[in-house]
């Protein structure tokens, strides 16, 4: 299992503090007595309450001025004189990891939650119900995770069918250097759901990422066609460009036509075809100056599943 | 060799992946070319170059390798940093030169392959 922390992490910004906070709030009106409080705290172990006044939130009275007041001996009284009063509100819509900021800096046990728009209280939030919202959010998303790796992985073993074949295409704009790898790397996650061997997928991903490359720097834009069945993956690159005037020459370690802006970003130092070459099984190149190039490669993966 | 020793060692400096430096190390490569490094770096290694731009991140997502440091203080570029951020590749800063650098590791015990 990959490390959870950086999950964990952003799930703290992902989630907002009204997907957590506890929406069925209990509270206490300001003119109740501290016994009062004593009793409604017990009833619904909690530790602390908001005091309103009729709709309007005035306070947080919690266990800590219960005991404070319990120590003093005095005489039964109203919440409001022993609240605290103008409680530091949070609002819903903020992330958990500003609230989680919060609690740590202030040392507070609970937060009364607020809707931005209108300053009416929503709901509360504990450092409980913070735990207790990550944690559920997490298994959710796990448990999501897991349903797709295995459905993925035996989708070869589930279908049914004489001749079983995975297409994906990947339209690769031209000179985009921005977006650049982003089909291999998708491919690569891709290849890892379907339970492929590691080694091959590490082969497969060195073989795209050089294509790719390619048609990003010396064409207007082209295509990646994967073509998976429980063999072998075939990977098909057409591109629009100049094509390959001398195919045999362009394996060459080192030859490249690259323009030295390229090179300036590490790309093209002769040595992409050449890394294709040395990762794929077989490899076709079919190019006409003027017209484009067509690379297919195959590579053998054995049986989808050997990796399990 | 963890990827936090190395960076508390070395004092670097570190622009993303913050989460991720508990990786395990398997040695070093060094190059700026890269094609070099899609043909050449092993999985788990870390990569030292003064390549910037961000893709830099994906050479490294597909080669799996440990984390990228950039020598001689060279800054990342913003979507270099968002995207190794989103990979989770840890984007690590010295302030040493490439050949300095890697004398460094090499006498951490790391190899090149």
């Amino acid at each position: 299992m990959e490390p959870r922390y950086g999950k964990t992490q952003e799930l703290l910004y992902e989630l907002k503090i009204e997907q957590v906070m506890r929406t069925d709030v209990v509270t206490i009106a300001s003119d109740a007595t501290m016994s009062e409080l004593r009793e409604i705290l017990r009833e619904h172990s909690i530790s602390g309450v908001p005091v309103v006044d009729g709709d309007e939130l005035v306070g947080l009275a919690s266990i800590e001025d219960l005991i404070r007041w319990l120590s003093s001996r005095e005489p039964d009284c109203a919440v409001h004189e022993q609240m605290t009063r103008d409680p530091e509100c949070l609002h819903a819509d903020q992330p958990l990891v500003h609230a989680l900021r919060r609690f740590d800096e202030s040392g507070f046990g609970r937060f009364p939650i607020v809707e931005r728009a209108s300053g009416r209280m929503v709901g509360i939030l504990t450092k409980g119900g913070i735990i207790e919202g990550v944690l559920r959010k997490l298994e959710r998303e796990f448990k999501e995770e897991e349903i797709r790796a295995y459905r993925v992985s035996h989708i070869f073993e589930d279908l049914l069918a004489d001749y079983k074949e995975i297409y994906l295409t990947y339209n690769v704009p031209g000179k985009d250097f921005d977006r650049a790898g982003s089909a291999s790397t998708r491919m690569k996650r891709n290849l890892k759901r379907l339970g492929i061997r590691p080694d091959i997928i590490h082969r497969l991903a060195i073989a795209s990422y050089e294509a790719e490359m390619n048609v990003v720097i010396y064409t207007d834009g082209g295509t990646m066609e994967y073509r998976i069945s429980p063999h072998e993956v075939i990977l098909r690159v057409r591109d629009r460009g100049p094509g390959i005037s001398d195919v045999e020459e362009a394996l060459r370690p080192g030859w490249s036509t690259a323009e030295p802006w390229v090179r300036d970003l590490g790309f093209g130092a002769g040595m992409g075809l050449p890394n294709i070459k040395k990762c794929a099984d077989k490899l076709e190149i079919d190019s006409h100056p003027g017209r484009g190039t067509t690379l297919k490669m195959r590579i053998f993966t054995g049986e989808a599943d050997e990796a399990q | 060799m963890k990827l936090s020793e190395i960076v508390a060692a070395l004092d670097l400096e570190v622009r993303a992946g913050a989460d991720h430096l508990d990786r395990e190390v398997t040695g070093a490569y060094a190059s700026d070319l890269l094609s070099d490094v899609m043909g050449h770096a092993s999985e788990g290694a870390l990569w030292i170059t003064l390549q910037v731009h961000q893709n830099i991140v994906a050479v490294a997502v597909m080669k799996s390798l440990a984390g990228i440091v950039l020598v001689k203080n060279r800054e990342p570029d913003e979507a270099t940093m968002r995207k190794a951020e989103e990979e989770e590749i840890p984007l690590l800063i010295s302030s040493l030169g490439a050949f300095e650098l890697a004398g460094k590791l090499f006498g951490m015990g790391l190899s090149g392959s």
